[in-house]
């Protein structure tokens, strides 16, 4: 029964062939340094999921803000726990797609044929760190406050465009109810747009071209 | 290997097959349940309104007719206080009084009182019902509903009971 439908699907849907070039194609001979992509992903996935859940319940406005992330804490059950994983796996997230970074550089990885996948890998990168900024802000603590206030004042010190960037990034000349929904916006709807489309690439170029091996010592 | 290894009811990739999918399901039900209980726990905190509500003297309301008598009590949901308002429908009529809720038993919308026709109209699906809170017309499926009295000297109490 179950074999009647898979083979109905896949005859229509062609998994076995997504199966075959996406998980049984053919890799060199590599070390745990090569898992990292990998972790990223997954860390980037558990981000989206904890982070649709704690949606549910935050409130990017500043009276509610800081309430409604009280009360994931102490009022939801399991709260603590999705709200702890979107905290740490954000760090590490940055961690891994960085050590992931280094291992591509010392092994070369980023040569021909593979310089967009570097060049998209940069895009992931400078997102991550947007996401990292843009979410720092949203628990509207005092510490999100001043944080905020330092990091669009520093983009502030670009010459010539400064003040007019730290009026958008801000949403006017102080950070306010303004700063916050659209800090917000940034970190649920527009960043996470550009994420998935670059992962998309990345993901394409990685299986297109495969993985590069461990340079040799004659290379 | 050897074929006196060799179960002849199952070989190894079933058998790996079969640990994979049971130690998959354990985990994400690990993983699975807290989710389920995160979305769900509001709705498990059921608020549990029991208290008599003092509506005054029974001489300020009229004889005969319906009045309303508007109420709000605060209620906590999540992080916010909010007041709720409710509105009780006062018939006093010669040794008894019946209150009735203004909440609409059809789909709960808000019912008010006709004084030239001497009905109540749900003006959400068109619902009549009459002075005694019994249907007259339209959707609802049972009268009205009416609160629980009490008389303490005159002063005229209903019970408020909820969750």
């Amino acid at each position: 029964m179950a074999e009647n439908i898979f083979s109905w699907l896949d005859e229509r849907l062609g998994l076995t062939s997504i199966y075959d070039t996406i998980l049984d194609r053919k890799v060199p001979k590599v070390n745990w340094w090569f898992t990292l992509g990998s972790a990223s992903l997954f860390l980037g996935v558990l981000q989206g999921i904890t982070g649709m859940l704690l949606s549910v319940y935050y409130v990017p406005t500043p009276d509610h803000a800081y309430d409604s992330i009280t009360y994931i804490m102490t009022g939801v059950q399991f709260g603590w726990l999705i709200r702890g994983i979107h905290h740490w796996g954000a760090s590490l997230l940055i961690l891994t797609a960085f050590i992931h970074l280094l291992r591509v550089f010392f092994y070369g990885a980023y040569k021909y044929p593979r310089e967009f996948t570097w060049l998209t890998g940069v895009i992931l990168l400078i997102s991550a760190l947007g996401m990292g900024f843009t979410g720092y802000l949203l628990p509207w603590n005092q510490r999100s406050y001043w944080a905020t206030t330092v990091g669009t004042e520093i983009a502030g010190t670009v010459p010539l465009f400064g003040d007019f960037i730290l009026r958008v990034l801000r949403g006017g000349t102080d950070l306010s109810a303004l700063t916050l929904s659209r800090f917000f916006s940034l970190h649920i709807w527009i960043i996470p747009a550009v994420v998935i489309a670059t992962v998309s690439i990345h993901l394409y170029l990685v299986i297109r071209l495969g993985i590069s091996n461990i340079p040799k010592e004659e290379d | 290997m050897g074929s006196k290894y060799q179960s002849p009811n199952l070989d190894r990739k079933s058998f790996v097959k079969i640990v994979t999918a049971a130690l998959g399901s354990i985990m994400a039900a690990i993983v699975g349940l807290p989710v389920i209980q995160y979305f769900i726990s509001p709705a498990l905190n059921i608020k549990a309104g029991d208290e008599w509500i003092s509506l005054g003297s029974l001489e300020n309301f009229p004889l005969d007719i319906p009045t309303l008598f508007n109420f709000t009590l605060t209620r906590v949901n999540g992080w916010e206080r909010s007041s709720h308002s409710y509105g009780a429908f006062v018939l006093r009529k010669p040794g008894e009084t019946i209150v009735f809720s203004d909440v609409c038993t059809h789909l709960s919308c808000r019912v008010g009182w006709d004084p030239d026709n001497l009905e109540f109209y749900c003006p959400c699906h068109a619902a009549f019902f009459d002075k005694n809170g019994e249907v007259i017309s339209g959707p609802p499926p049972r009268p009205m509903d009416r609160y629980e009295t009490k008389l303490e000297g005159d002063q005229l109490f209903i019970h408020l009971r909820e969750g």
